[in-house]
């Protein structure tokens, strides 16, 4: 047996648990689609089709083979890039994915830029000043961000945002007017319209964003700023912090010198976390808002038991959560060189 | 310092969000309309048959035949085809084409266009070619039956006499858009007759053309610039999908758009005392019914089911969650189809049920389930039956499931009473009668799930004759008594509820005129706007 170098056998093994990871991902959404009491050809020629057009679309899709073969079939067409065509909108999915993908991550960046920005100070703050009225706020804020549920603070904040002040734009990526101006390159419009020094887009698509972004950048504030108070008190509680004092360092120096020094390995997990959950938890949102992101995409296929589109948004998904976390884990390494 | 820079990032965020700008009006010449969308799947006529679908083709297919928008009660009219005439034996149509229509391609429509389109509809066989194929069409003879002699000249040859006026509603249906040839056969692929490129372009010569479909987002649409008729005064049509009725009334509120579809009865009234906007109402051809499986022993006794039809609270759903959006209605044909039936012989009446109830074999009714989706407006239905019924003494369970289950359940024919909707797929009266009251063959095995009374195991009986003589029925008066005596007779013995008619509500500006979205026969027509 031919020996490798310690690090080839670690990226080996890296690309063997992602492949593993989301082959097994693949199968068990493949076989739920597949054994759920729902007739996949039936959403395909619809309701008033003769038995004669069922009869073909179930051979067209291949229904008549064994399940295992079906199976073997998808995943070798995946490998070829190669994703199906969505009986819901008609197109390929990998064409339906490169359109909706890109709306959900520039959401979700956002989102998770603004918990970031305003979590992590919040909940360090909190930390710093336990039991005084501003961690009373943070605790009430992460409160509500908990127990809200996210359609009604969507509906109130475009009722009062949209409607009643007309601060930003409504429903929609994208006002009419600037539908079409610029050519995409990541297909994220913010990100676009900069590169292309179309400001006005730019403008128009922060309107249109900067209010669901919010939404979610409350929700992972919520959870950041609570993760980020808990493990600043267990620093803050600790002997070294008293040593420190002791030593007579400045509270600044102990505060973000020390302690917060030694959480953040503990807040990029956390990041990392809320990060994958925007990704794809923020269904509602994107219904509310009328964005046309991936986690609307999946959803509403389900719904129409549009399999194709499902196990394609799988795919994605499941790669991302598989991305994040090897990313964190990189950065877990980096900022703790014993983790090596 | 980082307390700063957060700051400063704050600020920043807000300067921009308030300094974004606001619209408080579209356009005078452009028309921007809230409705749902998710359903289309693809523009070409031949495939088409969603509800969205239909509004777009209707508004960049012109047909052989079709409904003038204002006046949608005259019937279908001439359009591509200036003329018609059927022979002596009622079996050959010929049509004679009208000059100076034009594909937004620049190429003229000719007889050619419209042979290719209609054999390519039967040769495609899509879920909707029935709607050709019911005329004796099939893949082997349409270089017979359908065939243009000469530019100006198409010959429709029927494998047996039908009514005239069945096979040309059949025409003005989505499949019987007319596509240019040239253009579709340029970009044909693997023998598609272009198939797949007219999923997503479309070739028309109505008055305009989709230039740009994102699939659940949008739909946009310029002016055909070589439009045949008078100029429209919306030059461009945007359709954006917005799910939400709250929404599409804010939206509607800030004058973002033009015309909102969706909305529920809350939002309809809450835009009661809203200046600028009102609300018109128009009747549509969606029936919601119950029926009631006949291999169940129990639905099979005539009275439980007169029973059961007594037992519904029809005014008291129509005034309540339904307010506004249906109308009692109980027969087959929607109102405004011919020889629709105004009769309503049913009405909540507790003591007749019950006494129907103990005069049938089965007097303490039994475990009645019903089969239901789960959107709201028939959750609330079906929980109305249940209360209703539950009064007879019967034991009401609801079986809630998706829209796939539940229909995947009803087709195979496994539900007690089934709770649905109904649209008619063309606007002629053989579309429903040949739904609910027509069963060549009551057989498992027959597999006609295509026909909602064998989805019920119910087998019409006389009524079978009945349907397909009025079919052929040239005398049109003759035609229209012949389904209101079907009606009259599936009213009362038919295993099917049927309890109300839709009636669409659609917001829109003070200003916006003419928007007609289609009523019982055909889908929104944007080209007479004005606003």
């Amino acid at each position: 047996m031919p020996s490798f170098p310690p690090w080839a056998k670690k990226t080996l093994g890296t690309v063997a648990t992602v492949a593993a990871t989301i082959l097994g991902l693949l199968f068990v959404t493949f076989m739920i689609g597949r054994v759920m009491p729902i007739d996949p050809v039936l959403a395909v020629i619809g309701e008033r089709a003769t038995q004669a057009q069922y009869n073909a679309t179930y051979l067209e899709l291949g229904l008549d083979k064994p399940l295992l073969v079906q199976f073997g079939i998808y995943v070798n067409d995946v490998l070829h890039g190669d994703l199906g065509r969505s009986i819901r909108t008609g197109q390929e999915v990998t064409t339906d994915i490169a359109r909706v993908f890109p709306a959900t991550l520039e959401l979700a960046t956002l989102g998770t830029l603004l918990g970031v920005v305003l979590g992590v100070p919040l909940g360090v703050i909190a930390a710093v000043k336990r039991g005084s009225w501003i961690d009373q706020l943070a605790r009430f804020v992460g409160l509500i961000g908990y127990s809200m549920p996210i359609f009604w603070l969507g509906l109130v904040g475009l009722l009062v945002f949209y409607g009643i002040l007309g601060w930003v734009a409504g429903p929609g990526r994208l006002g009419i007017f600037y539908q079409g101006i610029v050519e995409p390159i990541t297909g994220m419009l913010l990100i676009d319209s900069a590169l292309r020094g179309e400001w006005t887009v730019f403008k128009d698509a922060f309107s249109h964003i900067i209010l669901p972004a919010s939404l979610l950048g409350y929700y992972s504030m919520a959870y950041i700023s609570r993760m980020t108070r808990s493990f600043m008190l267990e620093q803050l509680n600790s002997e070294y912090v008293t040593t420190a004092r002791v030593k007579g360092l400045s509270e600044r120096k102990v505060i973000w010198g020390h302690a917060f020094r030694n959480i953040r390995i503990q807040l990029v997990t956390v990041i990392a976390l809320a990060y994958a959950n925007l990704l794809e938890g923020s269904v509602l949102t994107e219904i509310i808002f009328a964005w046309p992101g991936i986690g609307q995409y999946i959803t509403t296929s389900l719904l129409a038991n549009d399999m194709n589109s499902v196990l394609g948004g799988t795919i994605v998904i499941g790669t991302i959560f598989v991305g994040i976390n090897i990313f964190s884990d990189l950065l877990y390494r980096f900022f703790d060189p014993r983790a090596k | 310092m980082k307390t700063n820079f957060t700051a400063a990032v704050v600020a920043a965020i807000v300067a921009l969000g308030t300094a974004a700008p606001v619209m408080a009006e579209t356009p005078p010449n452009m028309l921007v309309i809230a409705n749902r969308i998710d359903d289309i799947k693809t523009f070409d006529p031949a495939e088409s048959f969603e509800f969205a679908g239909a509004d777009v083709s209707r508004n960049v297919y012109e047909k052989l035949v079709n409904f003038d928008p204002l006046d949608l009660d005259a019937g279908y009219m001439p359009q591509l085809a200036e003329s018609w005439e059927i022979s002596e034996d009622g079996k050959t149509i010929t049509f004679t084409m009208a000059e100076g229509h034009v594909f937004s391609s620049g190429n003229p429509v000719t007889a050619k266009d419209a042979e290719f389109s209609l054999r390519r509809a039967v040769l495609l066989d899509k879920t909707p070619s029935f709607i050709l194929t019911q005329f004796g069409f099939t893949a082997d003879n349409v270089e017979e039956t359908i065939k243009a002699t000469d530019d100006k000249t198409l010959v429709l040859t029927l494998d047996k006499p039908y009514a005239l006026s069945f096979v040309l509603n059949c025409l003005t249906a989505t499949i019987g858009g007319i596509v240019d040839m040239e253009t579709a056969m340029a970009n044909e692929a693997d023998g598609d007759m272009g198939s797949e490129w007219l999923r997503t372009n479309t070739s028309g010569s109505g008055p305009y053309k989709v230039v740009d479909w994102k699939p659940n987002e949008s739909v946009l649409m310029d002016l055909n610039p070589n439009y045949h008729g008078e100029k429209p005064a919306m030059e461009r049509v945007i359709v954006q999908h917005i799910q939400e009725s709250a929404t599409q009334r804010l939206q509607l509120e800030r004058g973002d758009i033009d015309v909102a579809r969706n909305l529920s009865p809350e939002d309809v009234a809450g835009l009661a005392d809203v200046e600028g906007v009102k609300v018109v109402d128009e009747l549509r051809g969606r029936l919601m019914y119950w029926s009631a499986n006949q291999k169940v022993e129990m639905l099979t006794d005539p009275k439980v089911l007169d029973a059961l039809k007594y037992a519904v609270d029809y005014d008291g759903m129509s005034g309540s969650f339904l307010n506004g959006q249906y109308t009692v209605h109980q027969a087959f044909l929607p109102l405004t189809f011919l020889g629709a039936l105004e009769d309503k012989p049913y009405s909540f009446d507790m003591d007749a049920a019950k006494a129907a109830m103990a005069e049938s074999g089965f007097p303490d009714c039994g475990p009645i389930k019903i089969s239901v989706r789960d959107a709201q407006e028939r959750l609330d239905i079906a929980q109305s039956l249940q209360n209703t019924w539950g009064q007879l003494g019967c034991d009401v369970e609801l079986i809630v499931g998706t829209g796939a289950q539940t229909l995947d359940r009803y087709r195979a024919r496994e539900h007690d009473i089934y709770l649905g909707a109904w649209g008619p797929d063309y606007p002629d009266p053989n579309t429903n009668a040949g739904t609910f009251a027509l069963n060549p063959d009551n057989a498992d095995e027959a597999g006609n799930t295509g026909y909602l009374a064998w989805r019920n195991a119910w087998d019409p009986g006389a009524m079978n004759d009945e349907t397909l003589a009025a079919v052929v029925e040239n005398d049109t008066d003759k035609r229209r008594e012949m389904y209101l005596e079907l009606q009259r007779e599936h009213q009362k013995v038919s295993p099917f509820g049927v309890m109300f008619q839709q009636i669409e509500q659609n917001g829109m500006g003070a200003s916006v005129e003419n928007f007609v979205a289609g009523g019982a026969t055909t889908a929104v027509s944007y080209w007479v706007i004005t606003k």
